[in-house]
């Protein structure tokens, strides 16, 4: 199999190895009709084992997304085969429609249409809170 | 955003100050702010049933010389009829100059805040805040032991639901010199997240005891709260502990002369009948200056000087 280098798109890097397909689903990359490439378990000297995703085009990407889920990806956008930008990540201090609430008590579990809004409450613990109710949605690092 | 108050956290100590020095002025002449309020709307929108809180806030704005609104149950608002919170307080905010609002979802008022055109007080939000509560007891404090700092405070009871021991512990913790002495069961310690994020997390001096009588000469502030038959998993271990958390007479024997008891009422049975005619009960006190601090707030959130 060959994976083509990318002459303008986007590499995610440094993804934990296992969770690129969370990151598929999550950032929607199946609704895309260019190529998109996921290379799993690839050998990484720094993480051993890593995950990565080749977006074969330049398009908008939800970074607090991408922080929330693995702050220690790597962001590479490619426009004319040059690196253009590359972005580290970092838990976001706000979060929307990313997280549920699971309290069964707080108002969006009756309120379905409020937006579902997380803010980071302590970055060294990666501990999120819901705004509504304080509910703890610990980030998984 | 209009400037409401849903957690006791959005004010600062120097805010906090402000208003527990309002409301010391009020009590002291109470007539000098009797038509402050005049031409001024409070709704009262009480999604589940209260008596103190609601009556507490309706005799504050009457006392401004204002005028209240409102409904006391969900079940006279169109709330029955599925209406939002959003869309409520849109509507009842074309209608009165601020709100206080209780529901039993944790957060409603703080939605209500958002959609607001006017403030929004949250007069208790299910299990999770009810800052007013928090501001009676810190005037209460600083009125019977003349400050908010330097504190051995015991919290006994129900530390596990019980609301308004968390926001006090968060509101105290902003003090120096501060020391938490948390009594209850071992079923209803407090929440992990209040030991890790506030009390550690914060340095702050705390203990934790079963052992309400071996402490008591300790405080300076006892907090009683209600031990409930249904936060245990059994009978057997109800029965072995509800009485280790009824303040008696004879137990107050060790305590300080000048401690404060304090309870956010109603009481049922944790404190005897007989402890009210102490002169350390503080709580029917705290109930009163519950109303001359929401007077303070009124003002504050209405802009009035």
């Amino acid at each position: 199999m060959i994976v083509n280098p990318i002459t303008d798109g986007i590499v995610l890097d440094h993804i934990k190895a296992g969770r690129a397909m969370e990151l598929y689903q999550v950032l929607n990359l199946g609704a895309l009709q260019c190529p998109v490439a996921i290379i799993k378990n690839a050998d990484s000297k720094k993480m051993g084992r890593k995950d990565i995703i080749k977006i074969f085009e330049v398009i908008d990407l939800d970074l607090d997304v991408l922080g929330y889920i693995d702050p220690g990806i790597t962001v590479s956008i490619i426009k004319n085969g040059e690196l253009v930008k590359r972005h580290g990540l970092e838990l976001p201090e706000r979060v929307t429609n990313v997280i549920r609430c699971r309290n069964p008590r707080c108002i969006t579990s009756v309120e379905q249409e409020l937006p579902q809004v997380f803010k980071l409450t302590n970055r060294e613990k990666g501990i999120y809170r819901c705004i509504y109710c304080d509910t703890q949605a610990k980030h998984s690092k | 955003m209009t400037k409401s108050l849903i957690d006791i956290l959005d004010l600062s100590t120097g805010e906090i100050d402000e208003l527990i020095e309002t409301a010391n002025r009020i009590i002291e002449n109470p007539q000098a702010y009797a038509h402050k309020c005049e031409g001024k709307k409070l709704a009262t929108l009480f999604f589940e049933p209260s008596t103190r809180t609601r009556l507490s806030f309706e005799a504050a704005m009457y006392e401004l010389g204002g005028h209240v609104l409102g409904f006391s149950e969900a079940a006279s608002s169109s709330a029955s009829k599925g209406e939002s919170v959003s869309d409520t307080v849109r509507v009842v905010s074309g209608y009165a100059d601020i709100i206080a609002m209780r529901h039993p979802k944790e957060g409603a008022p703080m939605v209500a805040s958002m959609k607001s055109l006017v403030p929004v007080i949250n007069a208790g939000d299910g299990g999770h805040n009810h800052p007013t509560q928090t501001l009676t007891d810190l005037l209460t404090i600083r009125r019977k032991m003349g400050r908010l700092d330097h504190l051995t405070v015991g919290l006994c009871g129900d530390l596990k639901f019980g609301r308004t021991v968390h926001s006090l512990i968060g509101a105290l913790s902003r003090y120096e010199g501060i020391r938490f002495v948390l009594i209850s069961p071992q079923e209803l310690t407090i929440p992990d997240y209040i030991r890790e994020e506030v009390l550690e997390d914060g340095h702050q001096d705390y203990v934790e005891t079963t052992d309400l009588e071996a402490v008591m000469p300790e405080l300076d502030i006892l907090y009683m709260t209600r031990v409930q038959r249904e936060r245990f998993f059994n009978e057997a271990d109800y029965i072995r502990l509800k009485d280790s958390y009824i303040l008696t007479r004879e137990k107050l024997d060790s305590a300080k002369k000048d401690m404060c008891i304090l309870h956010p009422l109603p009481r049922v049975n944790e404190i005897s009948v007989d402890v009210d005619e102490d002169s350390r009960a503080g709580y029917f006190d705290q109930a009163l200056y519950g109303k001359y601090i929401r007077m303070a707030l009124i003002l504050k959130l209405l802009g009035v000087e």
